[in-house]
């Protein structure tokens, strides 16, 4: 018998893979089925504007159109695009536009045809009248007397105002040797996931079921968000998430388009398709960030920082989308970072303007906040003088102060900070890298270096923690099945969209029952066949979802341990699974074939007191609290000072997700999260003109980097696990994009400090760099 | 991204082409690579009735020696000219252009005929076509007839190929072995077309200094063309006269702006561009 390798730990290659380069996975447009009609959704071209009348007689009379519907026709049998975050006004948010449209992109009408071909032609023969209407555009004049009202029923531009408000603050300005004021901005972004969204549905008029394929992250809260617009009963809908090619945080949300194709199937009585177009997926799906903040930082002149004071302005766009107004919120919270700054206080406004919603976009608020911190630190070290590095290491949390208590009211489970600074700088060889620095810069040369000791907020529980009105919580749920074969299935209620948990799950149950890795099938996204799940967002997927299915496991192994020892003699403590066996831990050769303890199971022909028969487990499984990952990365850049073109010289990340199951899969996280982090800094922006066009409104305009305008990228980890769940795992799905985005801008401002040049705004386009540096000149 | 009906033809021959072309007139458009018209299609932003295709065409395809010149065809790809060992030795300005064109799957189907023809602002072809003095041959029914690049490109997305023309091969001379030459661009981030893109070649007398220079600009105003003022600022000059020169890329030009770049930033990356592309130039050239 060939001895049966360790999983976890391995660096072996994502399972989902062969599938997905071959072209043989399934995504949403891969669905086809006999009578299926293509769907097509007309847009406002207006930022805000009347909707005076709509002609639908060319487009119904059109070949091969079957249906033509407007926001008038769905009056009443839709419910709102739902928002379960707390907000002061919640917008109605129809699936098609009723009387207004309040941002280019919003539906307007949809066309049902034949073909796509065929519903194109009639979207082009559909006629709206509008009457145009100023916009608002600049979320900080939302708030201006004479800025038009985007929704009447409100009076008012702004969604909200929250305040964490703390007195101790004033206090530490008083104190202060210098308060540093100034103000950031996180641009806005496009989540731009190489597939774009798309929505099958298929009504069984005899049995009134629904079955919807939605590329989603949240196969089952959609499906309770639907039952609700659609006032029909949860058990009536399965939702099924198959390939779903990157979310980033825009697929954890719920669509008009996903409600409108479930009801054009329901009352067409066809299956219905609707697949979204790049343009689209600019216009219409959640966009990221968005968020401007004046800060105020007390420091001292040895760099320690004694509180800080934010004031944000949030752009919601023109409706909320399922979490909009809760993003803001982690920025305010996280704002602190990896340091123990006493004081914190901020305040927050919420403004609507004439664009798309802004909701989670990879990393959702931490981004956000790991930049502030960042930023402070380097301002900071900047104002005094000081190196960066050192005012990071006078600031840190020290590593005994965990579980430590934060400013922002959170509890970091464990960390050591310096431990990943230290490493970093030595994977960058920071101190010949400033020698080389200073020696580049008597030649003229621009170098600079950015370091960014991120720490962010994972698997977000317990429940309590996350909105009242969210149908689910901050838990997640696993079943184990043992098959009658010994093979294992998981049903997972987390919804891998790249992550690889089809690999990491197997890992851990495979070395669990001492099976091979190919004997596992890891189930997900599918609400009929999988028990209700929360979803992957939020780094969740490991850090709640891998408790969830080990908790199982063990369920199943004592289980399965009691049979053995009936049929062993030998108590159940002491036996391990192993190389396909029940073996006793002390003398494996007394063991017993895992397939007969299975048999035994199934077979129940000697019914053992107090096991019933078959093997299936599960459970729902609550996480005690949050898990903050944490890292330093280090970029060195080289700034052409004559065309302000930044290159990346080096680039160094070490993570710290605490225990680590599959090395390669968190090395690809990185790296990927790197990659957009970078392009946040450097490339990225989503453009509405000064009317509230979009600009960027295809891939010729939005600058999704690509390979050759990144580095590369030299990885590590340490090492620090967890206390608060049995894997001592943290979460990496975000941690890339959290540290590179301040490191890349941190590097460049270093490059340009000889220049007095103290800030410059993402994305740090080279016209940016070299206007920057041409007034610095002239000055 | 769903096109307008139409109808596909594929042309065996010109002749067959240029019939074609006269059978459906204005509803119809040629189709090379269909890296430019398709995804103008896919936007409805170009709605042919007939697509005629000549990709197929082996008369348009190749790259040859004749007569002391080097003809490329028309529906030559990118890829072929990029790695053609001909036009690696003889032409090297075009090879090293070619090769900053798009992606592999953009160089693989787009071809030297239809990035001309198209005359997008932003093409990379143009400039290093400017500098090499290309002629592009044209045919109708009434005849060929052959153009300078010099008076090709008219304006943005015009040339001088009239309709019912076909735009058939492109002419080099190849410059003198020891001429030097460099094609640099400035990526816009999001498309990867040339924000500025500046072909320089230059040859140089016996001591050293410019005997001729020829520089071509691209994605700096509406259409592509040449820095005479450049040009005329190096003849009999050397190394040091190259800075002043330079700056005058931008003489009398009507620089375009966007968000990628104001008209103001795009004449500076043109200047330095510009400069860099000489001393590269100068750098490989032999005297
Ligand atoms: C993703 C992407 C990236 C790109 N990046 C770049 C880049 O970095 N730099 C760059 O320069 N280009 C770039 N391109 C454009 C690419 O090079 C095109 O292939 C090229 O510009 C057009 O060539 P084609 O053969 O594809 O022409 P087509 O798209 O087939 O035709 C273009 C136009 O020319 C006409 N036409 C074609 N052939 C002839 C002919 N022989 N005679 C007369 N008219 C003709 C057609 O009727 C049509 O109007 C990119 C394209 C894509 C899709």
């Amino acid at each position: 018998m060939p001895v049966i390798p360790k999983f976890v730990g391995e660096r072996i290659k994502r399972r989902e893979d062969p599938r997905l380069v071959s072209g043989t996975g399934t995504y949403v447009d891969d669905v086809k089925l006999v009578g299926m009609v293509s769907a097509m959704i007309l847009r406002s071209p207006y930022p805000h504007a009347k909707i005076i009348s709509i002609d639908v007689g060319k487009a119904r009379a059109a070949d091969g159109v079957v249906a033509v519907l407007t926001g008038e026709d769905l009056r009443g049998k839709i419910g709102s695009v739902p928002c379960v975050a707390p907000a002061e006004r919640v917008p109605f948010h129809p699936v098609l536009a009723l009387g207004k449209v309040r941002f280019v992109g919003e539906p307007v009408a949809v066309v049902v045809a034949s073909n796509p071909y065929k519903a194109q032609d009639a979207l082009d023969l559909l006629d709206v009248d509008y009457d145009p209407l100023d916009a608002v555009v600049d979320p900080e004049k939302a708030f201006d007397k004479d800025a038009p009202v985007i929704h009447e029923e409100f009076g008012t531009n702004l969604c909200m105002r929250s305040e964490v408000p703390n007195p101790q603050v004033d206090e530490a300005m008083r104190k202060a040797d210098k308060v540093i004021k100034f103000r950031l901005v996180n641009q806005r972004l496009a989540p731009a996931p190489m597939e774009p969204r798309g929505v099958v549905a298929q009504w069984h008029p005899g049995l009134k079921q629904l079955t919807l394929w939605s590329s989603t992250q949240i196969p089952h809260l959609l499906r309770s968000q639907l039952a609700e617009m659609l006032k029909l009963g949860e058990n009536h809908i399965r939702v099924i998430a198959p390939e779903v090619g990157g979310g980033f945080g825009c697929k954890l949300n719920v669509y008009p388009e996903e409600a409108l194709v479930a009801y054009l199937a329901m009352t067409l009585n066809r299956p219905v398709k609707w697949i979204e177009r790049r343009r689209e997926n600019l216009a219409a799906t959640t966009h990221g960030r968005d968020q401007i903040t004046y800060l105020e930082v007390a420091a001292k002149k040895d760099g320690e920082v004694l509180g800080v004071k934010a004031s944000f302005v949030c752009d919601m766009g023109a409706y909320l989308h399922l979490l909009t107004p809760a993003i803001p919120g982690f920025s305010g919270l996280m704002m602190t970072g990896c340091y123990k700054i006493p004081a914190l206080a901020f305040e927050q406004k919420f403004a609507f303007t004439n664009k798309m919603s802004t909701d989670a976009y990879r990393g959702a608020g931490r981004p956000e906040a790991a930049y502030i911190a960042e930023r402070v630190m380097d301002m900071v070290a900047s104002e005094f003088g000081l190196d960066p590095a050192d005012v990071r290491r006078k600031n840190f949390i020290p590593k005994e102060a965990f579980p430590a208590p934060t400013a922002g009211g959170l509890v970091y489970d464990s960390g050591d900070y310096n431990l990943a600074l230290d490493k970093a700088l030595a994977m960058v060889e920071y101190k010949k890298m400033r020698a080389e620095q200073e020696a580049a810069r008597k030649q003229g040369r621009l170098i600079g270096i950015g370091i960014s000791s991120y720490v962010e907020i994972c698997g977000i529980g317990p429940s309590a923690l996350l909105p009242p009105k969210l149908k689910g919580g901050g838990w997640e749920s696993a079943t184990v099945r043992i098959e009658p074969d010994s093979k294992v299935t998981v049903l997972t209620g987390i919804s891998p969209h790249g992550q690889g948990q089809e690999t990491t799950f197997a890992q851990l149950v495979a070395d669990a029952f001492g099976i091979d890795i190919d004997d596992v099938v890891v189930v997900h996204g599918d609400t009929a066949q999988v028990q209700y799940g929360i979803g992957t967002f939020g780094s969740r997927g490991t850090t709640v979802g891998g408790p969830a299915l080990m908790l199982t496991v063990q369920k199943l192994q004592d289980k399965m341990k009691k049979i053995a020892s009936t049929m062993m003699e030998v108590p159940p403590d002491q036996l391990i699974f192993t190389e396909r066996t029940i073996a006793m831990a002390s003398d494996p050769s007394r063991s017993i074939p895992l397939q007969q303890v299975v048999d035994a199971a199934y077979g129940y022909k000697m019914p053992i007191p107090g096991v019933e028969p078959g093997l299936e487990e599960k459970t729902f499984y609550e996480p005690s609290a949050c898990t903050f990952p944490f890292g330093t990365h280090v970029a060195v850049v080289e700034v052409d000072p004559e065309t302000g073109v930044v290159k990346f010289l080096k680039y160094v990340a070490v993570d710290d997700c605490g225990k680590i199951i599959s090395p390669l899969l968190v090395d690809g996280q990185v790296h990927g999260g790197i990659a957009q982090g970078i392009a946040q800094a450097l490339y990225e922006e989503v453009v509405y003109d000064e009317n509230g066009q979009l600009v960027t409104a295809s891939l010729m305009d939005y600058a999704v980097p690509k390979a050759d305008m990144l580095p590369h990228f030299d990885c590590a980890n340490t090492i620090t696990p967890s206390p608060v769940n049995m894997l001592g795992v943290k979460g990496v799905g975000e941690a890339g994009t959290i540290g590179s985005t301040p490191c890349a801008v941190n590097a460049v401002l270093d490059a340009l400090k000889p220049f007095g040049i103290r800030h410059l705004d993402m994305p740090l386009k080279p016209e940016k760099i070299w206007n920057a540096l041409r007034n610095a000149k002239k000055a | 991204m769903f096109p307008a009906p139409f109808e596909y033809h594929r042309a065996g021959s010109v002749k067959e082409a240029l019939s074609m072309l006269r059978q459906f007139g204005d509803d119809a458009k040629l189709l090379a690579g269909g890296h430019s018209l398709v995804p103008m299609m896919k936007m409805r932003l170009a709605t042919p009735a007939h697509l005629i295709d000549i990709g197929s065409v082996r008369e348009l395809s190749g790259i040859r020696e004749e007569g002391g010149k080097i003809v490329i065809g028309a529906a030559t790809t990118h890829a072929q000219v990029e790695t053609s060992d001909l036009v690696r030795r003889k032409l090297g300005l075009l090879a090293e252009c070619a090769a900053l064109i798009g992606d592999v799957q953009v160089r693989n189907r787009g071809t030297l005929g239809g990035s001309l023809a198209h005359a997008d602002p932003a093409a990379d072809y143009p400039a290093a076509v400017l500098a090499l003095d290309g002629e592009v041959s044209l045919e109708s029914e009434s005849g060929a007839r052959t153009v300078k690049a010099d008076d090709f490109f008219i304006d943005l997305m015009t040339t001088a190929a009239q309709p019912g023309e076909i735009v058939t091969a492109v002419r080099f001379t190849p410059p003198a072995p020891a001429a030097g030459y460099a094609y640099l661009k400035h990526r816009q981030p999001a498309s990867g077309f040339a924000l500025v893109g500046i072909a320089a070649l230059v040859t140089l007398d016996g001591k050293g200094n410019f005997q001729s220079v020829r520089v071509g600009v691209t994605g700096l105003c509406a259409k592509a063309f040449r820095a005479k003022a450049v040009e005329s600022a190096l003849a009999g000059k050397g190394r040091d006269a190259i800075a002043q020169a330079a700056a005058h890329v931008t003489d009398g030009a009507d620089a375009l702006s966007d968000i990628h770049a104001s008209s103001e930033f795009r004449s500076e990356l043109a200047r330095v561009y510009t400069r860099r592309a000489l001393e590269q130039a100068l750098a490989r050239a032999k005297s």
